[in-house]
């Protein structure tokens, strides 16, 4: 079963109690195991495939030598021929035949290394993808475990203090009406310091003789007089 | 980082944050460190870090099953699915009977970072809530 399969039954089947582990206690350390062991694999496949890549390379360097001894050696034969020297250029045909031999089995060789080279080479990207995938899933089950943790110490906070008491709309109601309450009195400081300048300013003006003047007994009389006439 | 370092910067971040919002930490000790954090006025909705191993979880949680208006809960899964993408780096989970909205960073991520990201998932919790309003009792 894997571990996603694992972890959503333990959840569906109520370890959420405080306590109760959602994974296997031993899971983790079989995780951790596994890693370890997927990357001693890793390393060795990685130092057998060194070797293997140094021999191919020597070996492909001995084919290479063989095939221009070969069209080295073929050239003697012919100009031996062409100087008549039979005897000579059988002793240089059987160097070629001899040489060619020794190419066949180099060739083998070769071939072979580059077959484990190839092997190799796959060993080591399926383990490197073996390795991040058990890394991917002991994060899961750490972050499963850490969570079921931290929410059973969340709970027992939780009791102690009346957070739980409200429901979601509540709790959003609360927090709108307090967001309310700060602007009501964002607004009404602006409005009282908007009327403080507007009254400092009357202030002024009045000092200046500008403007609405005081009703005093003298304007009243005043008022009077020019209403009897 | 250790939610003990972090509470240390967002309490001496005070009034200076770039996020407009005050944080208050309150370290909860269990197995596994737990740090509440209280943005000031919106009290009723505390953000919960843990840190683990490789990565910082912020977890919000929105309601219970209870709260959910029967015949509703399917449409309400739908739109929570559907808005799940849309929702800035937050998204939806469920622990026990609690629907949840957290997010994850790397372990490797800055204080900075972590400030932005409680301030975005402070900002959601109360936007989807809103939203879900209408499946909610």
């Amino acid at each position: 079963m894997s571990i996603f399969k694992k972890i959503m039954t333990a959840i569906r089947g109520g370890a959420t109690e405080v306590g109760e582990s959602i994974v296997d206690a031993n899971a983790t350390r079989i995780f951790e195991q596994e890693i370890r062991d997927a990357e001693n694999h890793l390393t060795k496949a990685k130092r057998e495939l060194t070797g293997v890549m140094a021999q191919q390379m020597s070996s492909s360097r001995d084919v290479d030598r063989i095939k221009r001894e070969i069209i080295e050696h073929e050239g003697y034969a012919v100009q031996a021929l062409e100087k008549g020297d039979e005897a000579l250029a059988l002793a240089v045909a059987e160097k070629i035949s001899a040489l060619e031999s020794e190419l066949s089995t180099q060739q083998q060789a070769l071939d072979s290394f580059e077959g484990n080279a190839q092997r190799l080479k796959e060993l080591v990207k399926k383990s490197e993808r073996q390795v991040a995938e058990y890394k991917r899933q002991l994060s899961m089950v750490k972050t499963t475990e850490s969570v079921q943790k931290a929410t059973s110490a969340i709970t027992d906070n939780f009791s102690s203090s009346n957070s739980k008491l409200l429901s979601a709309k509540d709790s959003l109601e609360r927090i709108k009406a307090k967001q309310q309450k700060f602007d009501d009195r964002m607004k009404a400081a602006e409005v009282l310091e908007s009327e403080n300048s507007d009254n400092s300013l009357e202030a002024k003006l009045k000092e200046a003789g500008i403007g609405a003047t005081n009703n005093n007994a003298n304007s009243v009389l005043e008022r009077l007089k020019a209403k009897q006439k | 980082m250790n939610i003990h370092t972090l509470a240390d910067y967002l309490n001496t971040l005070a009034d200076e944050s770039d996020t407009g919002m005050v944080f208050d930490c309150q370290p909860i000790s269990g197995e596994v460190d737990v740090l509440q954090i209280t943005v000031l006025g919106r009290e009723e909705l505390p953000i919960f870090v843990s840190v683990t191993d490789d990565q910082v979880l912020c977890i919000t949680y929105l309601w219970d099953k209870s709260e959910v208006k029967e015949n509703k809960m399917n449409d309400m899964h739908v739109s929570m699915l559907e808005m799940n993408i849309p929702m800035p780096l937050s998204s939806f989970s469920k622990i026990g009977d609690k629907y949840v909205i957290f997010g994850a960073l790397a372990i490797s991520s800055t204080f900075n970072d972590i400030e932005h990201e409680l301030a975005v998932l402070s900002n959601n919790a109360l936007e989807i809530i809103d939203d879900m309003s209408d499946y909610l009792i």
